[in-house]
């Protein structure tokens, strides 16, 4: 990517990148627009909301290179918020989904002060850590209910006006937001910021040298990409209408991780191709009982030994060598 | 659009209400057997949970009178959410009738919300939060087997009675385990006995070695386990390794399992006092049954959970026949009115708050000179009859309760 700009015809390259993700995202519109007369809705929500979930991880990992192995307590905080929210204090469900992503922005701020001073694996345990730290904090508080979690979230009105109990109401509310998500990760990506990110990524110290503050650029990195996860998180305990354990435990975190390496690190649309495979295995391979884990882990097996650049990515890289020769 | 689509959804809310007057639904009864098929509550409900909901099918052809019932189940990997994806679905889109068994509480509860939202019927076997009966009741929703208050109450109260008056706690430190903490020590108190201290361990624990020590030097005669799965076989593995039960103090577990004395073997598990709702071998029918289980389930013997399911699947498909219905509500409506008989439980009843009421049993592992066949693992110590094993109705705070 770093090179590009060295090539006399990269503005040419930009343009097509620019139509292979405006037509990229045309398709996806419309699968995801009629997605719910063919699939279970309540299935499709949850994929959207995971790939949410998967492109604020990967706006982090894939463009700004840090690796966070803590990124369910944002998930899972955003969601107990939102939950709690909706239930005990009567909020309406987009006050509460606000309320929620406000957390995860706020806890990003602080797990984010703390983290960025280290990188790499350090970077990971120190995520890891406070995001263990946070799961004992939702298991002990009272508030989240311990084990039992938050059930029977009401879903409420909608601007006081769309009943979310109607499960088609229901969904295209969850996809405008996955949209708004998606289409603010990629302006961040593509803007001057975004291109600092990828520039610290690539060479930390020579961005240090031309005179960016990379702590402050990483730093609102994570914020961000805390934010969004909480959005997802928060939107989840509207459509479950319950809020639980699973979402801060750490192997959400490492569910996380899979998505966004499967479907592709680095690409705009590869954590939402991640997250819709993971989340149908999930889902229609339950009734294989013990031998769902043992396909998702040869998948993954298959995936880092045959195509590192994951599904998207590859997809990607064949569009290209096709294109330039 | 949205009014289109309103209309067309109103047309098929329409369209599924006709179907459910037109009493059996999709002209087949679906159960749908929801559980841990993979992880740790695998063996003690899992695939025999399955196995044992197509045997109450099977045993209960002489009145279905060729209607057709068919089993399906799914791994929630105890998890809420995916948990209650695939109740949604199955309610939604594939005609299930009831679920049945749900362990883990978390995902029961889920679950118990939907089924009560959809207007369809929940027979839990596996979960134990004493909730589903209490704040959480519901008119769609059965508890079946045992919950959190039985087995505290049924140990705490039966072990005071019979000698064991002082007592200490290992606790996990979570709303669960607190819970379990004091309702046994209030009963415990109010049996007699006394409560000489109690530590709390955080939740996993691996290492129970300095907790142990302190149960040991409290020289309390009762250990209890406030905790359940891993940490309940963890604490009694390492509590075999101090010596705690040879050295004259008794361990009494909250929640235990056939598969977990299986697990641990005879050996580390002599001595361990806890409340059961069944056991294979109290008597003939019982034994007939669980010999049938096993032969099919390779080897494995049935726990309380999966003799709840089949109990209740076919209190379940009685209720189906008599009313000529499973409209969920009705049907549980049904269950509640008839008294409840079969080979394993006995007679008992359904009580208006879905709590299903039979005895609990106090028992100890046997040690292993004293087994005789695989499988021959209780002691049975005491009978708690079934008027006094479950929470009193107007304890529980159930709103189905007047």
């Amino acid at each position: 990517m770093a090179d590009d700009a060295y090539k006399p015809h990269a503005s040419r390259d930009d343009a097509a990148d620019f139509r292979y993700h405006r037509n990229a995202f045309v398709v996806m519109m419309a699968l995801f627009l009629v997605a719910p007369t063919i699939f279970y809705p309540v299935f499709v929500m949850k994929a959207l909301c995971f790939a949410l979930f998967a492109c604020a991880f990967n706006l982090l990992l894939g463009f700004g290179g840090l690796l966070s192995f803590g990124h369910a307590m944002f998930l899972g905080m955003a969601g107990y918020v939102s939950a709690h929210a909706a239930k005990v204090w009567g909020f309406p469900p987009e006050i509460a989904i606000l309320a929620g992503t406000a957390a995860a922005t706020l806890l990003g701020v602080l797990a984010g002060l703390l983290a960025i001073r280290r990188q790499g694996i350090y970077f990971a345990m120190i995520t890891l850590a406070l995001a263990q730290m946070i799961f004992f904090l939702c298991l002990q508080a009272p508030f989240t209910h311990g084990e039992d979690g938050i059930q029977a979230v009401p879903r409420g009105l909608l601007l006081g006006m769309f009943d979310l109990m109607n499960p088609y109401v229901m969904y295209y509310f969850v996809l405008a937001i996955f949209t708004a998500g998606f289409l603010l990760i990629y302006r961040i990506v593509h803007s001057p910021f975004g291109q600092v990110l990828k520039a610290i990524r690539e060479n930390e110290p020579r961005a240090i040298s031309l005179g960016y503050r990379t702590e402050q650029y990483k730093l609102a990195a994570f914020v961000l990409s805390a934010g969004i996860a909480g959005l997802a998180g928060a939107t989840k305990a509207i459509v479950f209408q319950l809020a639980s354990l699973t979402d801060v435990h750490w192997t959400m975190s490492g569910e996380v991780v899979l998505m966004t390496l499967l479907g592709g690190m680095g690409t705009i649309f590869g954590p939402v191709v991640g997250a819709f495979t993971i989340i149908t295995m999930e889902s229609y391979l339950a009734e294989l009982g013990s031998w769902f884990t043992i396909t998702q882990g040869a998948i993954f097996v298959v995936c880092v030994l045959a195509f590192r650049r994951g599904i998207m990515g590859e997809l990607e890289a064949w569009l290209k060598r096709r294109r330039i020769g | 659009m949205t009014f289109k689509r309103k209309l067309v959804s109103a047309a098929i809310l329409a369209l599924a209400a006709g179907a459910a007057n037109a009493q059996i639904s999709g002209n087949e009864v679906k159960i749908g057997v929801l559980n841990d098929q993979s992880g740790t509550y695998a063996d003690l409900a899992g695939p025999g949970s399955t196995l044992a909901a197509k045997m109450a099918v099977e045993d209960s052809k002489a009145i279905l009178k060729g209607m057709k019932v068919e089993v399906i189940s799914a791994d929630h990997q105890n998890k809420p959410d995916v948990g209650s994806a695939i109740a949604r679905k199955w309610y939604d889109s594939e005609g299930v009738d009831v679920i049945v068994d749900v362990p883990t509480s978390s995902v029961a509860l889920a679950v118990n919300q939907i089924t009560k939202e959809k207007g369809k019927a929940f027979l839990v076997s596996g979960a134990a939060s004493s909730d589903l009966t209490g704040k959480a009741c519901s008119p769609n929703t059965i508890h079946w087997t045992y919950d959190t208050w039985e087995l505290a109450n049924g140990t705490g109260s039966a072990i005071v009675k019979t000698g064991g008056k002082s007592w200490f706690f290992l606790t996990a430190d979570y709303a669960f385990g607190h819970a379990l903490e004091r309702d046994t020590s209030a009963v415990v108190v109010k049996e007699g006995g006394k409560v000489v201290g109690a530590v709390r361990h955080p939740f996993p624990t691996s290492d129970f070695s300095s907790f142990l020590l302190q149960a040991q030097a409290s020289k309390a005669q009762i250990i209890g386990l406030a905790n359940a799965g891993a940490d309940t076989t963890n604490a009694i593995k390492q509590a075999a390794e101090f010596g705690i039960v040879k050295g004259g103090q008794n361990i009494a577990g909250m929640l235990v399992f056939l598969t977990d004395v299986h697990a641990l073997g005879l050996a580390t598990a002599q001595g361990l006092i806890f409340t059961t709702s069944w056991y294979w071998d109290m008597n003939d029918p019982s034994r007939a049954w669980a010999k049938r289980f096993a032969a099919a389930n390779g080897g494995k013997y049935p726990t309380m959970i999966q003799a709840g399911v089949y109990s209740s699947v076919l209190h379940y498909l009685k209720a189906v026949t008599a009313i000529k219905s499973d409209d969920g509500t009705k049907v549980i409506a049904e269950m509640k009115k008839l008294p409840t008989d079969d080979p394993l439980f006995g007679k008992g009843m359904v009580r208006a708050d879905g709590r299903k009421v039979h005895n609990g049993y106090l028992v100890e592992v046997k040690k292993p000179s004293e087994s005789k066949s695989p499988y021959d693992y209780y002691k049975i110590r005491t009978t708690i009859p079934a008027d006094q094993a479950f929470r009193p109705m107007s304890e529980g705070g159930c709103s189905l309760v007047k």
